[in-house]
């Protein structure tokens, strides 16, 4: 593992992903390989044997969604890969990881959509799915990575919400992000913090696995420890048994829908940059931030007051962080790789307070940092 | 900064050129790199494209925008990106595989034979990339061929690193008179 050694290396995305996740724990994959998150699976496949982890190649996206859940249950850190097509056949098992609250890690390198669309070029059409995918009211996290060196940090940072908050997380990479190769820093790769799962502690008889303990995330035992729980799809007690009662939906739904909300410490992930005397705000995530960070240094270059609001958390969306924008900015700029998925959420938070004016392509190409700079000057 | 781009056919080994470049720039240059492909979903054959930007300080923007020297071994990847190249960028060919027209060669084209001289010099026509990359060090020096040397060693197939340092050799040392134009001047 390039992990143990020490200083610059190179690396790819998807191999920061798979490194990144060995190193938080990561002990059980199941997947189908599909470009461009393939490179995932054929290194977990090498890798975990290593270190004493199991890799299954799956018959499908929907065994393998299946396959994590199991491995989680019993205590085991999984993980899995795919991409748009392969995401949406997760959606039924996303939404039961989520409503079990089983923590999962589901990576989708995004590749153009819909349907079969471009498979080997960049998009990030699978935003509102990553969001909305699955039905009914969830909570859920997607991370997007801005480069090759934040894929480490946001995958190990995937892994610690996903087990501390008993919540699937959506690691939302794009194909620029997976395939691009980059120098990465060891030291600063091992300065990320860990959370783990809470552990039930006392009497095993008394043992209730959806109790609040007070934090809103029940602490998990794993199957197998003599915690007896059940699991189910369905409404569920306390016990883990079906309750469909409206009074106990509405208790469940208030606790799993408010864990996101009461622990906003640990999945909220912005990054700013030159924004204290921003008129112009840069809202962008992903790969698109590159170019994105390039239009800002030669737009401050021609002295115009620019900024960028990278949203690396982009689920639950930084509602507040951004709101503080409201009153200095004359207009906002959201430059995405679909036809305006977040932009919504930025006119939903901006408001009248001012213009949010959207760059979308989805057509597999990257932003060029010279189209971004003439909107800026279009705007000033 | 300098931007390079590798273009050519799927199997060549472009992508793997350009990781070796990339590499010995990060781990042994302490430079910045970034590198990217594009390519079409088969694996073999079709058009196929690297890049690498290397860099002293922190890159922004990690794509090839104006490269500054291209490599071009296939005619598509010659007329297709020739005038992307920056006003003094460098393009080197394979004339093995590429034809240039005259006008072209008294700008900055570097031609040699990279295909024929791995078939006929070393057996093997699968280490061009490498050939290609020995000239491309010696010609933009933007890393040192220890460097580029300590990358491929680390990167090609287990079993081949004594041909493929060859294969470098041969291209950082390449004879001007072995069917090249362009190689004598100094750009």
């Amino acid at each position: 593992m390039n992990l143990n050694k020490t200083g610059t290396h190179l690396f790819q995305g998807n191999e920061a992903v798979v490194e990144a996740a060995i190193l938080s724990g990561c002990r059980f994959f199941a997947g189908y390989p599909i470009t461009p998150s393939t490179e995932i699976a054929e290194l977990m496949a090498v890798e975990l044997p290593k270190v004493g982890g199991r890799f299954i190649q799956m018959e499908d996206e929907i065994g393998s969604m299946g396959a994590v859940i199991g491995a989680s249950l019993t205590g085991t850190k999984a993980m899995t890969a795919t991409s748009g097509p392969g995401f949406s056949l997760k959606q039924e098992n996303i939404g039961y990881a989520s409503f079990t609250e089983t923590p999962v890690v589901v990576v989708n390198v995004q590749r153009v959509g819909p349907s079969t669309g471009m498979p080997t070029a960049p998009s990030q059409g699978d935003v509102m799915q990553a969001r909305w995918g699955t039905h009914g009211d969830h909570p859920v996290v997607a991370i997007a990575p801005g480069s090759v060196a934040e894929a480490y940090t946001a995958t190990i940072r995937a892994f610690s919400i996903s087990e501390f908050l008993r919540v699937p997380v959506i690691l939302l990479l794009d194909e620029v992000i997976g395939h691009m190769r980059e120098g990465v820093s060891v030291e600063d790769v091992q300065a990320v913090e860990h959370l783990e799962r809470k552990r039930p502690k006392g009497s095993k008889s008394d043992f209730r696995p959806y109790r609040d303990d007070g934090s809103g995330v029940p602490p998990m035992a794993n199957f197998g420890d003599g915690y007896r729980f059940h699991v189910t799809g369905l409404f569920h007690d306390e016990r883990g048994y079906p309750d469909l009662s409206p009074e106990w939906a509405r208790t469940l739904m208030k606790r799993l829908m408010g864990k996101l909300d009461a622990h906003r410490d640990v999945h909220e992930w912005v990054e700013e940059t030159e924004t204290d005397d921003a008129e112009i705000l840069i809202v962008s995530y992903g790969s698109p931030a590159q170019a994105a960070t390039s239009a800002l240094r030669q737009a401050r270059a021609e002295g115009l007051r620019v900024g960028q609001f990278r949203v690396v958390t982009v689920w639950p969306f930084p509602e507040d962080a951004l709101a503080k924008y409201k009153g200095q900015v004359r207009a906002v700029l959201v430059p995405e790789m679909n036809l305006g998925q977040l932009r919504l959420e930025v006119e939903r938070v901006m408001g009248d307070a001012a213009p949010v004016l959207g760059l979308h392509r989805a057509d597999g190409e990257l932003f060029k940092p010279a189209e971004i700079l003439e909107k800026i000057r279009e705007v000033d | 900064m300098m931007q390079f781009r590798l273009a050519g056919t799927g199997g060549q080994g472009q992508i793997l050129a350009a990781i070796i470049l990339a590499e010995a720039a990060v781990a042994s240059d302490q430079l910045y790199a970034a590198q990217s492909q594009s390519y079409g979903p088969e694996s073999r054959g079709g058009a196929s494209r690297a890049e690498v930007v290397i860099s002293e300080s922190p890159i922004d923007y990690p794509k090839v925008d104006k490269p500054d020297f291209l490599l071009c071994m296939s005619q598509q990847g010659f007329d297709k990106y020739q005038d992307d190249v920056a006003e003094d960028g460098t393009i080197l060919v394979d004339t093995s595989l590429v034809t240039v027209p005259e006008t072209h060669r008294h700008s900055r084209v570097v031609g040699c034979k990279i295909t024929e001289t791995a078939r006929k010099n070393l057996g093997r026509q699968v280490v061009a990339n490498i050939i290609a990359l020995g000239l491309l060090v010696r010609l933009t020096e933007v890393v040192s061929p220890e460097a580029a040397k300590k990358a491929i060693a680390n990167r090609v197939p287990s079993g081949t690193e004594s041909l493929n340092l060859q294969a470098f050799d041969l291209g950082f040392e390449l004879d001007p008179s072995l069917d090249c134009f362009g190689l004598d001047r100094s750009f």
